[in-house]
């Protein structure tokens, strides 16, 4: 049984990892199915920078600078209080104002389940399907060697 | 003596009017739009991604567009927008065990662990032009002709019929590397999580630390490192390498903020990453075991990721105790030499005015051929 935070940050963590995947196009689509967000206030950003994205030596040995990457993060607080962040890769500022509304909001358990089920899931579905799209194109260029037998 | 030069303005701008038109091409023809670019160049977007050193597709697009096409211009316009934009911090070390595979392969087994997937690679095609795609086809703009297919418009007009699909095993896809260790036979990587040294904040010194090395080699020009790595199969540098395993697909990209404590996703990447096994005959201290050369890169690009491994290895020389006598292991001719946006710049600069320095070169030719002329006479 895992402490209460590990289990909320890990709940936190997975719905910013797919928000952080979708478009705000993408986001937004799926808010007008959704109960209206709270009103917010803007705390930092959107703003767009860099991040130094990293690779490891051989693949599984000391840290190493690949290259940057675009990100855009925002902070925002709702009226009660609540404080909701976003870092998304890329430069979409709806995107990140989006999910840190969201990343606010979902923290509220009266809030949570209706924007889970009508924003958060539909969207880890869309994404599952795009990756499974790519991993069956994948799956059919697998090599099915077969061996010849010897003619004498 | 110092000469300032003024009076080129007009000539500038001339030239600045001329070269917009140029890269617009005959306005007859519809314009090429960043997406277009991003969709059907995708190969030279991950180019100047990689050699700009910055992930951002969109961006590399636009410099591609930008640039007319010149993907070192283009790197160079993504170098010069990121020293615009604030870092926000690293990320955690990529994990490319577990990328979303599109491709892998392996030369050295057949029948490893996830098998050998093709993805979509130009490997096995003829190398023939296809005229196919030069013709006109329905939805390819041509003012020429009257009409176009009837109920088939632009978007649908040239797909090509969709790739097969078949049932993915969610089986796991070790690295070759770790097959190897498994059996004690391959030289493990240093572990450690130190800060590693970064090229943007510190200048080169040498010797470089392999952390430093890659960082080069992953944002330097793929013609630069392709021309050293085959120098080293050439006999340039003592290399017996073998493709370990090639593998380009997806990687997520996680940070973790201070203001949160725990790790997030922030999105994914594409990334190519080629691990190049190579004979070691064992030293004093170490028995003889297979050593890796280590190629990554930002998107689909496996040329630049084998030249990048077959340089990595070659630059290990010191550290493993063989000879270094080829170009290929050298650290300060490869590293100083590898990135193009620098090559650019000092090779280029030689176009701008040395009206000066020239006119005493002339000065001391004329006076030399004046004195060799008077000693002979005498």
């Amino acid at each position: 049984m895992q402490d209460p935070e590990t289990e909320r940050n890990a709940a936190r963590r997975r719905w910013m990892g797919i928000l952080a995947r979708a478009s705000g196009a993408e986001i937004a689509g799926r808010l007008a199915a959704a109960p209206a967000l709270p009103a917010h206030r803007r705390l930092r950003g959107p703003e767009t920078g860099l991040v130094m994205a990293r690779g490891r030596q051989g693949g599984d040995g000391a840290p190493f600078n690949l290259g940057e990457v675009t990100v855009t993060r925002c902070s925002v607080c709702l009226e009660d209080g609540r404080i909701g962040h976003a870092y998304v890769a890329g430069r979409d500022a709806r995107q990140a104002e989006l999910a840190a509304v969201l990343d606010a909001a979902l923290q509220d358990p009266a809030r949570q389940p209706a924007l889970l089920a009508a924003v958060v899931e539909p969207l880890a579905t869309f994404q599952a399907a795009r990756a499974a799209k790519d991993a069956a194109r994948a799956a059919a260029t697998r090599v099915q060697f077969f061996t010849m037998a010897t003619m004498r | 003596m110092y000469v300032a030069v003024k009076g080129g303005e007009r000539a500038i701008e001339a030239a600045h009017a001329w070269l917009a038109e140029e890269r617009r091409g005959d306005p007859a023809l519809p314009e090429l739009s960043v997406e277009q670019i991003g969709q059907q160049l995708g190969l030279a977007v991950d180019r100047v991604m990689a050699e700009g050193a910055c992930f951002d597709r969109g961006l590399a697009a636009l410099a591609i567009k930008q640039a007319r096409g010149d993907l070192i211009e283009a790197a160079f316009l993504l170098r010069a927008y990121r020293t615009t934009l604030p870092r926000f911090g690293a990320s955690l070390p990529l994990d490319t065990g577990a990328m979303r595979i599109r491709r892998r392969v392996s030369a050295t087994y057949k029948d490893l662990p996830g098998g050998q997937v093709l993805g979509p690679t130009f490997d096995y095609t003829h190398r023939l032009l296809d005229f196919a795609l030069a013709c006109d086809r329905p939805g390819s703009p041509d003012p020429g002709r009257e009409s176009q297919a009837p109920g088939l418009t632009a978007a649908e007009g040239n797909a090509p019929p969709s790739a097969p699909e078949a049932p993915a095993k969610a089986a796991a896809m070790p690295r070759v590397t770790s097959i190897l260790a498994q059996e004690g036979l391959m030289q493990p990587e240093t572990p450690g999580e130190a800060e590693p040294p970064d090229l943007t904040r510190e200048p080169l010194s040498f010797p470089a630390d392999r952390p430093v090395r890659l960082q080069a080699l992953a944002r330097g020009d793929e013609g630069f490192l392709l021309g050293l790595g085959y120098s080293t199969q050439r006999g340039y540098g003592n290399a017996h390498p073998f493709v370990g395993e090639i593998r380009m697909g997806e990687v997520a990209v996680e940070i973790e903020p201070p203001e949160l404590g725990f790790p997030i996703e922030i999105g994914e990447i594409t990334v190519t990453e080629c691990q190049m096994v190579n004979q070691f005959a064992g030293s004093k201290t170490e028995p003889a075991q297979f050593t890796r050369g280590y190629g990554l890169t930002f998107g689909h690009g496996e040329r630049k990721a084998m030249a990048m491994a077959l340089v990595d290895r070659s630059l290990r020389a010191a550290e493993l105790g063989e000879e270094a006598t080829a170009p290929a292991q050298s650290e300060e001719f490869v590293l100083y030499h590898c990135d193009n946006v620098e090559a650019t710049g000092f090779v280029e600069h030689l176009k701008l005015p040395h009206y000066v320095d020239f006119q005493s070169e002339l000065e001391k030719i004329r006076q030399m051929r004046a004195t060799a002329l008077r000693e002979a006479a005498e």
